[in-house]
This record gives structure tokens, sequence and C-alpha cells, in this order.
């Protein structure tokens, strides 16, 4: 097994100071940075992902994993150029006005902040404009939203409706969640995305992102 | 602490066993087979040949009560323990004898055939949570005198798990026997290390035919362990009530004990049972009737205060339909079963009382089967204590997910079914395509099937196994057996 899948399959298993000290070693024998990202750690956090789907593994483990990539990328930073470094980006989240529910937007914080984005948790019964105020002085690249109740779901808009009345819409996108909320809805009001889970909205954030 | 369910109390557990006594000495047991009259009769019994009655005395009762083990072993076809039949461990087998399935196509019952068979006991393999398979329908395709042992033929050859079996006709056993020889490679070695679990039934009330008296003496010279499968009817073929159906259930059974420990003292035995509330308006017998299981989970007590292992048939239902009836009568079923502490439970799968076995609902019944284990392990402490580290990590961490002590003891203190049991919110449910239960448990089957790994029972077994189904399939007009997927 060469170092690289090492690596791999020391993240799929969340051992984080293996995946850390096996990424100096990759390095002292000149295996290019942008490498040891791409067929170490991204390698073995997309078999994560897999086996997540799958119900192979369970949520601890792919937080174990995402905490070793993490241990991984602070080794490689230094050595990546800008152009290797995509910036996981930063979110801002929060319950929406009215709703104290934050168990799910507590989970895809969690989740959000193990894949290595910079997340910025407003707590919950955030008023709209507390939403947008918070992305443009952080200079975050997105808003999520959770709600529980169907009666404060309409201050999701609310906040879709700011964020392009202020001119922000290119830079900031918004992604809403939680029980009542469908894909459907978030069509309507505009919103950039929707995950029904905490695992589905790293991807859906992700994407969001890095499109 | 392990839970444990009792609907008796010691003193009426007494009463009802020396009502039992009572019975098996004053109005004794009709027995059809000469072999078993003359054992019972060299050993004191009372045997009034006008009357065709032989009576039991307490003494002779009692003594066989004492020589009866209190738990013995099964083990694979690779010679693997698989059963501790003892104390109150738990184990579930498919339903067993059937006449139909219900087939995955068309939904509807139908007559079932090798195929059928070669199918269920393939799934039977990939199930951990059902610990033996079960010769659990006929196959119609095959001569009546041989379907009996074809069906343990097809079990030794696609499943490596013990079978609980049995023979229809006294010629049967022989075979059925050799089978087990076969696998093991000698007598002696089949008597160390059991394979099969026979159920012997006893017609109610308190008679031995003479097939099931003489299947009985061949599995004790041979050691091989029996069920008794006493079958009171409340109110037609027993007492109404449940502790009169008790009586007779345990007179029955007492009395087949007495035959198999007089016949090979220490023969391993399960204390089973097969009674059913029978209903007065369709004159059936359901299974998935309460008092049906409160019968079965009560003589498992009695079983167990006499010394002996327990069976019954309990964890399956009367629907017709993999439907919601199904559902709440087996998980009944199970989890009563599983906190009596029910050793052997037959029923996962069927369906239609005793008739129908269907694939779909065996994967059903296996996620039934591993929450009832689960529950049966009860509730302990897993470095719970001192408790105020937890809080004070999950309080600095914001959560514990990622807590040692979460990874540590997840998976094994909880029990994560598979995609049988819709557990996804309704917006993931949605995407994934809004399946039922039925859908899901037709997906599943067709996975299990297709990930299907044959037996590792070695091939000289095999060919020793074909060689004697096929002479003796010869031996009723049918030259060549029915064709088999993959074999």
């Amino acid at each position: 097994m060469s170092i690289l899948e090492t690596i791999a399959s020391h993240l799929e298993r969340g051992e984080h100071d293996e995946v850390r000290a096996l990424t100096e070693t990759a390095l002292a024998e000149s295996i290019d940075a942008a490498t040891v990202l791409d067929e170490g750690l991204i390698a073995g956090m997309q078999v994560v992902g897999e086996q997540f789907r799958k119900h192979e593994i369970f949520l601890p483990d792919v937080l174990m994993a995402a905490k070793a990539m993490n241990a991984g990328l602070e080794i490689l930073e230094p050595h990546l150029s800008a152009a290797d470094i995509k910036s996981q980006g930063k979110i801002v989240i929060g319950t929406v006005k009215g709703d104290l529910h934050d168990i799910g937007k507590n989970l895809v914080g969690i989740m959000l902040a193990g894949a290595g984005f910079d997340v910025i948790d407003l707590g919950k019964d955030v008023p709209p404009e507390r939403f947008v105020d918070a992305a443009a002085e952080s200079d975050a690249n997105v808003i999520g939203m959770s709600a529980l109740l169907t009666t404060t779901m309409p201050s999701m808009k609310t906040v879709v409706d700011l964020v392009k009345s202020r001119g922000l819409d290119g830079s900031v996108r918004t992604v809403i969640g939680g029980a009542p909320v469908t894909e459907e809805y978030a069509n309507e009001i505009g919103a950039d995305g929707y995950s029904f889970d905490a695992a589905n909205a790293v991807e859906c954030v992700k994407r969001l992102v890095e499109g | 602490m392990r839970p444990k369910l009792k609907f008796l109390d010691q003193a009426l557990i007494e009463r009802i066993v020396s009502e039992a006594l009572d019975l098996l000495a004053t109005l004794g047991l009709e027995v059809q087979n000469g072999n078993a009259a003359a054992l019972l009769g060299d050993h004191g019994a009372g045997v009034d040949i006008a009357k065709g009655r032989v009576t039991l005395p307490e003494s002779l009762v009692l003594d066989a009560v004492k020589k009866a083990p209190s738990g013995f072993e099964l083990f694979d076809v690779l010679g693997n323990r698989t059963h501790d039949l003892s104390g109150d461990n738990v184990h579930f087998t498919p339903g067993s004898s059937g006449i139909s399935v219900l087939d995955s196509e068309t939904g509807t019952m139908r007559t079932p055939v090798t195929g059928d068979f070669v199918r269920f006991t393939k799934l039977t393999s990939r199930l951990p949570h059902i610990d033996a398979a079960s010769t659990a329908f006929i196959c119609s395709d095959v001569p009546e005198q041989i379907q009996d042992s074809y069906r343990l033929f097809l079990c030794l050859l696609y499943g490596e798990k013990p079978v609980v079996t049995g023979a229809f006709t006294i010629e049967s056993y022989r075979l059925m026997r050799d089978l087990q020889i076969a696998v093991r490679g000698s007598a002696d070695a089949l008597a160390m290390k059991p394979l099969t679990i026979f159920s012997v039934c006893p017609t109610a009330p308190l008679k031995w035919s003479d097939v099931t008296a003489q299947n009985l003496l061949d599995c004790a010279a041979d050691s091989v362990p029996v069920e008794f499968i006493s079958m009171p009817l409340t109110g037609f073929m027993g007492p109404v009530t449940l502790v009169g159906s008790l009586v007779q259930h345990t007179a029955e059974t007492l009395s087949g004990v007495v035959l198999s420990q007089l016949a090979n003292p220490g023969t391993p035995v399960l204390y089973g049972g097969s009674p059913a509330a029978f209903d007065m308006r369709y004159e059936t017998t359901p299974m998935g009737a309460v008092e049906t299981q409160m019968i079965d989970c009560a003589y498992s007590e009695i079983g167990k205060h006499l010394g002996m292992p327990t069976q019954a048939y309990i964890g399956l239902s009367d629907s017709k339909a993999l439907d919601a009836q199904a559902g709440l009568e087996t998980s009944m079923g199970a989890t009563l079963a599983a906190l009596a502490g029910i050793n052997s439970i037959s029923g996962p799968g069927m369906l239609d009382f005793e008739s129908c076995i269907s694939c779909e609902k065996l994967v059903v019944d296996h996620e039934i089967c591993a929450m009832a284990k689960r529950m049966e392990q009860g509730i302990e402490p897993k470095d719970d204590f001192p408790a105020r580290p937890h809080f004070e990590e999950m309080l600095e961490e914001g959560h514990l997910l990622i807590s040692d002590h979460t990874r540590k003891h997840l998976r094994s203190e909880h029990y994560f079914p598979g995609p049988v049991i819709e557990r996804a919110n309704l917006s993931r449910w949605r995407e994934e395509g809004s399946t039922t239960l039925d859908e899901r448990a037709r997906t599943e089957v067709s996975r299990h099937l297709s990930e299907y790994e044959p037996s590792r029972l070695n091939e000289d077994a095999r060919r020793e196994l074909t060689r004697l189904m096929t002479t003796e399939a010869a031996r009723y007009g049918m030259d060549e057996l029915p064709a088999r997927d993959g074999d």
C-alpha cells in the first residue's frame, strides 16, 4: 500500500494522529502537497461519504474522519498554492424568527464544522435582518436557515428577499432545511439550496460554495 | 438485569403440574405404538390392552423429569457450536411445515416447489438473527413419500445452520438420520454434535400416534434432540380456560419426556408446543391470538420449573399477507417469547396460522427478532458511572457525537435495523422513492439472494447427501431430483 493509500485508510478510520504524522512523512518524501491532498485526504473522505450513504458507518465515524482530514490539511496548507486551496467557505446558520427548535440546526453546524467550514451559529429565533447583517459583516458565502414550524417558514422567504434587495445575491447563497421544509418550497421562495438532513446539508453547501 | 416475563406464580405452577400428574396416573394416555407401550409397561406403567390406554405412575414421570437434561447445544454443518439451549438463552428459527408460499411476484399464495425452498433456505442462511434453518414447507414437485426428508436434504445442502425439522412417516426417519450422518461423518459424531431438532407431536387429547411415538423413540436412540409439540385447542380439544389448557399441555409433554428418557436417559429434549386459542367463530387456530401467546409463555415457565429448555410456535401471524396484522402479531409473539426466555422460538416468516411461508416476511421478521434479542439483553450500565464527566464533556464540546463513550458503546448499545425498517425523514424517504414496506422487503430479499454464498460443507458430504436423496427418490419412482439453480 502506498503512503497515500495508507493516509486515506487512516483517515477512513478517523485516526487523526496517524493522518497528521503520515502527511508530514509524505511531504518529507517530496510528494507534492496537492497530490497528498487529492490522493490521500480527499480520496479517503470520498470513501467515508460513500460508506455513510450506505449506512456502513455512522455520524461519529464521519466526524472523526473529518477531524483527521483537518489534521492533515493543517500540515499541507503552508505547502499548497492558493489555487490548490479551495476554501471550504464560511456559513452563517440559525433557526428562523419565532422558532425555538435548534437540534437539527445544531447538527448541521457540527457537520459543517467537521467538514472544514467556518460556521457562525446565530442560535435560534433569529430575525431576518440578523442573518443578512451577519453574512455581510463576516463575508460569509452562505446563509443556512432552519425551521420546524410551518408558521415560521415565511421568515425564510424574508431573508432570501433581503439578500436580493441588498444586492448580496451575487456573493451570498441561501440554503434551507427542517422537518416541514421541502425542495418545492425552496424553489418557490427562490432559495439556492435545500437539504433534508445534516449530511446532505454538507454536500449541498459544498456545491453552492464551489458552484 | 435480564427482563423476565411471568404469568404464573409458584403455587399455580405446582398445582398445574400436580393435576397433570394425576391425569397421567389415572386417565393415562392412548399409545398407538407397540414399542412405546411395551417400553412404558416394562418400566412400571399400567398398560390396559383392552382399553388401549397406558397410565403413568407419578414416580415414573418425576424420575424421567430428573433425567431430562437442563440444556443442550446445537452445531452447524461445519461442526461449529451455534446454540446453547439452556437458561433463558433465546434463539429464533423460521416457522415450519408450511404447505404454501406467498409468491413475491403475484402476492398470492401458491403451492411451493423446489426452487422456492432453495430460495428460502439461501435467504435463511443470510440472516444472522435467524439462528437455525427449518424445514419450512413441503415441495410439491417430489413424491409425497420423500416430502419430509427432501426438505432436510435441501437445508443441509444450501445452508450451514442447524435445522428444526420432523418426519411424516416412520420410514422417513432412517433417511433423515443418514443425511445427518453424511454431514457429520458418523452416528457417534452426530450424537456428540446434534445438527437437528425433530418435532414430535402428541395428539390432543393425551394420545401418541404410531408414527410420532416411533419417531420419538428413534430420535432418542440416536441422541437426536426432539421438541414436544403438544397442541391443546381451547374449548375444543382442551379446556376453554388457559389454566385448563396448561394442565393438558403439561400432561402431554410430560408423557413425551417419559418416553424419551426411558428410551435413552439424558437424551436432549425441548419442552415445546403449539397450543392455540381456538376461534369459535371461524373454526380456526389463531397463532396470533393473545391467549395463544399467553399459554406459550406460561408453559415455558412450567418447563423451566421442571428444569428443561423450552420451545414454542410463537412470533408468527394468521394474516394472509405481509400487512399490519402480520407485523403486530409477529412482534407481539416474538417480544413476549424473548421476555419469557423461550429457548427456541419457531415462527418467523410464517403467515396463515402455520401454513404459509413468505421470504419477504422473513426479512421483516428478522428485524423483529433482532429487536427482541436486544430487548432481552436488558439495561446495564456501561461506563456510565460516575455520570458527571460525560455531562462535563457534553457542555464543553457542545455534543457527544465523537466522545469516546459514544464511539465505544454506540453499536453494541443500539441495534441499527436494515433498510426494511424505514427511519429516514420524510424528505429523504421521498427522495429515495417513497417505498412501502413490501417494496423494501422485496428489494432486501433480492439483495440477500444475489449475495448468497454457497455452504462450506465439504464436497464429499455434499455428494453423499445427493446420492442418498437420489436413491430414496428413485424408490418412489423419481429417477432424477428436480433441477436446482446453481447446483
